[in-house]
C-alpha cells in the first residue's frame, strides 16, 4: 500500500491554474525528487502535503491526496497534527533567533512536551540523526545564527526530525548551500530514508539522481512523467523529459 | 559659469543638510540661555527684603521656610533654627493696618520710621517691605541674607507656587511626578489595546479588514491634540466624574485615557509594522512543525519583533509625555504631587501653556518656565535616544 | 493509540488557547475601534448642527458667543501657507543631500539621528523656543511670522523623512543612466530624481501640512490671537487659529452654553480638514501608483 497518494490534483491560485490533474503515488520509506523549470509547480504540489498553502488566500484545491489512507484535506483533520506528521525543511535555512536547543526543542514544546529529560534526549537524538550533534554539543545554548549556512539546514532538519514525523518534505534544501554543505545534506538524506519518506524538490538534476529513488518532472502545472530515477535520466519515455534533462545536462 | 552655479547650490543644498542640527543646537542654547537665568535670581522678590528684629539669631530662611511662616504653616521661631518665639509676619501691605495715614506722610515719606519702630517693638517679627524702607539711621532691624534660588530647590522642591509672595515657590517635582504619572497610566490602558489591534491587524485579520482600518488609524494620528483634548473635556470628564463620583472629572485619570487614545495609533502603526516584517519563512517554519497560529505569533513573531514593539512602546510614551493640549485640557492643572490618579494633576508640558502668557518676560517666573522646557527637551531627548539605540541594536 | 489521545488532548488546549487569544484581540480591537468611531461620529454629528456658509464666513461676533469662525480659517490657512513656504524647500533640499550628497554613511546617520530627535520633540518645546528665537530675539513680536517659521520647524523633520524616503527608493540605475549621458549631479537631481520622487513628497508634504494646520502648543506663545474683529494685513500681524480658537471656547469664557455648540463646529472644520488631506494623500499615492504602472 502507498504511504502518499493523490489523486486527480487541481489547484489554482486565483484564476490562475497551477497544478492540472497529478496523479502520484509515493511508497513508504521512498526518496521521491521533483524536478522541472521555475514556475511548473513542483512547489506548490509539494507544499500541499503539509497544507502549507492553506496559508496563502485565495487558493483553490480539487481532487484528493491521502496520506496513510487519510485524506489530509477530510475537515476532520487537525492542521497542526498533519504537520507533525509531515515535516519540511526549507529553501533557505529558516533557523529561529534562539539557541540551537531550543530549536530543535520548539516542535515538542508547542505540540505540549513538557517532560525536560524527554525533550533533552530528543534534541539529541534528532541532531545525531541530522549529523551535528559533534559540532554543536559544546554550544547547545549559543544563538543558532552563530551556525554557518550548511550547519544551520542541518539544524532545520534536526528540528523537523524531532517531532518525530514519518514524512519529511525538503524544497530545494540545498539550493542556497555551498557545494560541501551540499553534499552532507545530501549524505543525510542517504542515511535518514530508512526512517523516513521524503520528497525533495530540487533544481538540481544530479542532486536527483544521487539521492531519489523516483524522479517526478512537472511541466506548466503538469506531470509529465514520474518513474524510476534511473529510467528518468537514462532512457526517458516522455520527449518533454527529455528535453529538460538533456538541456540541462548539455 | 555653470560650474560656479552648480558648486553655489551644493553649497546651499549641503548647508541645509545639517539644519535640523543647527535647530536642535539652537533650542538648547535659547533653552538653557532663558532658564538658568533662574538659578542667579534671589529667592524673595526683587526689590524686596525681610526684616526681623536684631535680637533674632535668624540669619536666614531658605525659600520654603519662607513660605510656611508666610503661610503660618510654621508660627514659632524654633522651627526654623531660633529662639522660642512667637511668629509675627507683617507684610508692607499690612501698613495701613498699624499705621495712620499721617504718621506715614502723604507720601511714605515716614515708612522706614514707622518699619523701624515696628520691628524694635515686636522682637518675634518678620517683615517683607522694599529694601528702600528698611535700613536708615538708628535702624534697628536685621535684613535676612538672601541667596539665589539653588539647583536642589527647583529639582527637589515639592511645591510649584510661582507667584507666591514673598518667596516663589519653584519645586518642579509636582509636574515632573504629574507627568511621569500620567504618562505611566495612558501607557498601561493603551499597551494591551494597542497591542491587540496591532497582533488583529497583522496577524488575525483579513486582508479586506486591514484596508478598512489602516486608513481609520491615519486619521486617528493626524487629528489635532486640542480635538482629543475638547472630547475629552465634554465626554470623558464628565463621564469619569458621575461613575467614580468624584468632586471633579478633571483628573489624571481622564488625562491617562486621553493620552491612551492618542498614543494608540503610535502604539499600533509601529508594532504593526514590526510583526509584518517578520519573515515568511519564520512563520511557515513553526506552522510546519505543527504550532498553531497563536503559538506562532507568541513564540515566533513577537520575540523576532520585539525591538520593533518596543520602540513602539516608547515611542508611545515619547507622545505622551510631551503632549500638551489634551492634557492642558483635561487634567484639572493642580500643581500638587498626585497621591492617586483620580486627583487633579499637572504636566509639564501643560504648565508651560497654561503659564507663559501670564508670566513678565525675563522674570524667575519665565525663566523657571524655560528651564522646565530645558526638562521636557532632555527626558524627551533621552526617550528618542533610546528608540534609536533599541532599533539599532536590531540591525 | 495513548499517544493519539495525547495527541487529540494537545490539539484541544492548543486550539483552546488560540481560541481565547484570538477572541480576545477581536474584542479589544473592536472596542478600540468603535471608541474612535464614537469620537469621530460625536465631532462629526454635534458639529454638523452648527456648521454652515455663515458659520464658515463670517467672523465671532458678541464676544465669541455668536457668529462664525472665518477670521481662525484664514489665519490657520496663512500658517499653513507660511511653514511650507518655509520648510518645504529646505527640508526636500535636507533630503537631497541626505540621499544625494553625503558621502559618509556616519554624516547620513547623524543628520537622521537628529532629525528624528527633533520629529520627537514635544510641540510645545517649539513653542518656547520659537518665542524666544523668533518673537523676542528677531524681534518679530507675535505674528504671522513668528508662527510660521515655528510651524515650519516643527514639520521640518516630516518634509526631510519623505524627501529622503521617497528618494531613496530610486533605482540607483536612473542616476548612473543620467550621470552616463553627461549630466552633472545637479541636472541629474533636478531632471531625473526630483521628478520620480515628487510624487511621493508631494503625498508627505500634504500630510505635513496636515499636522501644521492642528497644531496649537507652537502658536500660543508666537503668534495665535484670542480674537481679532479684522483679518491680518501683513506678516507681523497677529491672527487666529482654528485649533487655539477651539482651546479657548472649550476652556475660558463667560456663556459655554453658547460657546460649545460653535466648539463643536471649530472641531469638525478641523477634523474635516484633516480627512480631506488624507484623503487627498492617499488619492494621490493610488494615482501615481497606478500611472507608474501603466507607464
Amino acid at each position: 500500500m502507498s504511504k502518499i497518494e493523490a489523486q486527480h490534483v487541481d489547484f489554482h491560485y486565483g484564476s490562475f491554474h497551477a497544478l492540472k490533474d497529478i496523479n502520484m503515488s509515493i511508497k513508504e520509506h521512498e526518496v521521491v525528487a521533483f524536478i522541472g523549470p521555475s514556475g511548473c509547480g513542483k512547489s506548490t504540489f509539494l507544499r500541499l502535503f503539509n497544507r502549507m498553502n492553506d496559508l496563502i488566500p485565495d487558493t483553490r484545491l480539487d481532487g484528493q491526496i491521502t496520506i496513510d489512507g487519510q485524506n489530509i484535506y477530510d475537515r476532520s483533520v487537525n492542521v497542526d497534527e498533519l504537520r507533525k506528521n509531515v515535516g519540511m525543511v526549507f529553501q533557505r535555512p529558516n533557523p529561529f533567533p534562539k539557541s540551537i536547543y531550543e530549536n530543535v526543542a520548539y516542535g515538542l514544546r508547542v505540540n505540549g512536551i513538557k517532560d525536560e529529560a524527554f525533550i533533552a534526549e530528543m534534541v539529541e537524538e534528532s541532531l545525531r540523526g541530522a549529523a551535528l550533534w559533534d559540532e554543536v554539543k559544546d554550544k547547545l545554548k549559543k544563538s543558532a545564527y552563530a551556525l554557518s549556512g550548511g550547519q544551520q539546514q542541518r539544524l532545520c532538519i534536526a528540528r523537523a526530525m524531532a517531532v518525530s514525523p514519518s514524512v519529511l518534505l525538503m524544497d530545494e534544501p540545498a539550493s542556497a548551500l555551498d557545494p560541501i554543505s551540499t553534499a552532507k545534506v545530501e549524505e543525510l538524506i542517504h542515511e535518514i530514508k530508512k526512517d523516513y519518506t521524503i520528497i525533495i524538490v530540487t533544481h538540481n538534476m544530479q542532486q536527483a539522481t544521487r539521492v531519489s529513488d523516483k524522479t517526478a518532472f512537472f511541466y506548466l502545472g503538469q506531470l509529465i512523467e514520474y518513474d524510476n530515477t534511473n529510467k528518468i535520466f537514462t532512457n526517458p519515455s516522455k520527449e518533454e523529459t527529455q528535453n529538460y534533462i538533456t538541456g540541462r545536462f548539455g | 559659469m555653470k560650474k560656479v552655479f552648480e558648486k553655489i547650490i551644493s553649497g546651499i543644498i549641503t548647508c541645509s543638510g545639517f539644519l535640523t542640527s543647527v535647530v536642535i543646537l539652537l533650542i538648547v542654547v535659547f533653552l538653557f540661555s532663558e532658564g538658568l537665568g533662574l538659578f542667579s535670581q534671589k529667592t524673595i522678590e526683587e526689590g524686596y527684603t525681610l526684616v526681623v528684629n536684631k535680637s533674632n539669631p535668624v540669619e536666614e530662611l531658605n525659600a520654603k521656610q519662607i513660605k510656611e511662616v508666610f503661610d503660618e504653616d510654621v508660627t514659632n521661631w524654633e522651627e526654623v533654627g531660633g529662639k522660642p518665639e512667637p511668629i509675627m509676619v507683617f507684610r508692607f501691605e499690612d501698613m495701613q493696618k498699624y499705621f495712620s495715614e499721617e504718621e506715614l506722610g502723604p507720601n511714605y515719606e515716614n515708612a522706614t520710621a514707622c518699619i523701624n519702630s515696628l520691628v524694635e517693638k515686636n522682637p518675634g517679627i518678620v517683615a517683607f517691605v522694599p529694601e528702600e524702607f528698611a535700613g536708615g539711621d538708628g535702624f534697628c532691624g536685621k535684613r535676612l541674607k538672601d541667596h539665589t534660588i539653588s539647583a536642589g530647590e527647583v529639582f527637589g522642591g515639592n511645591e510649584w507656587f510661582p507667584t507666591a509672595t514673598p518667596a516663589a515657590q519653584f519645586g518642579f517635582m509636582p509636574l515632573i511626578l504629574g507627568t511621569v504619572w500620567v504618562t505611566v497610566f495612558a501607557i498601561l490602558f493603551a499597551l494591551p489595546f494597542g497591542l491587540s489591534v496591532a497582533i488583529y491587524m497583522s496577524e488575525v485579520s483579513s486582508a479586506r479588514m486591514r484596508a478598512i482600518l489602516k486608513p481609520v488609524i491615519e486619521l486617528l494620528n493626524g487629528i489635532p491634540s486640542v480635538v482629543y483634548g475638547f472630547f475629552g473635556l465634554i465626554v470623558v470628564v464628565p463621564l469619569l466624574q458621575d461613575v467614580f463620583g468624584l468632586p471633579v472629572g478633571e483628573s489624571g485619570l481622564a488625562g491617562a485615557i486621553v493620552l491612551a487614545i492618542m498614543a494608540l495609533p503610535t502604539i499600533i502603526t509601529v508594532s504593526q509594522d514590526a510583526m509584518q516584517n517578520c519573515p515568511r519563512s519564520q512563520r511557515e517554519a513553526s506552522l510546519a512543525l505543527g504550532a498553531s497560529k497563536w503559538q506562532t505569533i507568541y513564540k515566533v513573531v513577537m520575540p523576532y519583533s520585539i525591538s520593533g514593539i518596543t520602540s513602539a512602546v516608547v515611542l508611545g510614551i515619547g507622545r505622551a509625555f510631551g503632549e500638551t493640549m489634551a492634557v492642558l485640557m483635561v487634567t484639572g492643572n493642580a500643581a500638587v504631587i498626585p497621591l492617586s490618579i483620580t486627583d487633579p494633576l499637572r504636566t509639564i508640558p501643560a504648565t508651560i501653556a497654561a503659564e507663559l502668557g501670564e508670566a513678565p518676560a525675563g522674570g524667575p517666573h519665565y525663566q523657571s518656565l524655560f528651564l522646565l522646557g530645558v526638562v521636557l527637551f532632555f527626558i524627551t531627548l533621552i526617550i528618542n535616544s533610546s528608540v534609536e539605540y533599541i532599533s539599532s541594536k536590531n540591525k | 493509540m495513548d499517544n493519539k489521545n495525547i495527541s487529540v488532548n494537545n490539539h484541544a488546549r492548543k486550539m483552546l488557547a488560540q481560541n481565547v487569544a484570538f477572541t480576545t484581540f477581536r474584542i479589544l480591537s473592536g472596542v478600540i475601534v468603535t471608541i474612535l468611531f464614537i469620537i469621530l461620529a460625536f465631532i462629526i454629528i454635534k458639529g454638523a448642527s452648527v456648521l454652515n456658509w455663515d458659520f464658515i464666513t463670517t467672523p465671532p461676533t458678541d464676544g465669541m458667543k455668536g457668529g462664525g469662525i472665518w477670521p481662525a480659517i484664514v489665519g490657520t490657512f496663512y500658517l499653513m501657507v507660511g511653514s511650507a513656504l518655509f520648510a518645504f524647500p529646505l527640508g526636500i533640499m535636507s533630503g537631497i543631500y541626505m540621499n544625494e550628497y553625503a558621502s559618509h554613511g556616519k554624516i547620513v546617520k547623524f543628520i537622521r539621528m537628529m532629525t528624528n530627535n527633533l520629529a520627537g520633540i514635544p510641540s510645545i518645546v517649539f513653542g518656547l523656543f520659537g518665542m524666544s528665537l523668533f518673537v523676542n530675539f528677531f524681534g518679530f513680536g507675535d505674528s504671522i511670522l513668528a508662527g510660521s517659521l515655528t510651524l515650519g520647524l516643527l514639520a521640518l523633520p516630516l518634509v526631510i523623512r519623505t524627501t529622503e524616503e521617497a528618494l531613496k527608493a530610486i533605482p540607483n540605475s536612473f542616476r548612473e543612466g543620467s550621470l552616463a549621458l553627461g549630466a552633472t549631479k545637479l541636472q541629474t537631481i533636478w531632471h531625473v530624481i526630483l521628478p520620480m520622487g515628487m510624487p511621493n513628497i508631494i503625498t508627505g508634504l500634504i500630510l505635513a501640512l496636515g499636522r501644521v494646520s492642528g497644531e496649537t502648543a507652537p502658536i500660543l506663545f508666537t503668534c495665535a490671537a484670542y480674537f481679532l474683529p479684522q483679518l491680518p494685513e501683513s506678516v507681523f500681524d497677529q491672527c487666529m487659529a482654528l485649533p487655539y480658537h477651539l482651546y479657548v471656547l472649550a476652556t475660558s469664557g463667560t456663556d459655554m452654553d453658547k460657546q460649545i455648540p460653535i466648539a463643536y463646529g471649530t472641531a469638525l472644520v478641523l477634523v474635516i480638514i484633516i480627512l480631506f488631506v488624507n484623503l487627498l494623500a492617499n488619492a494621490l499615492r493610488n494615482y501615481f501608483q497606478n500611472k507608474l504602472k501603466t507607464n
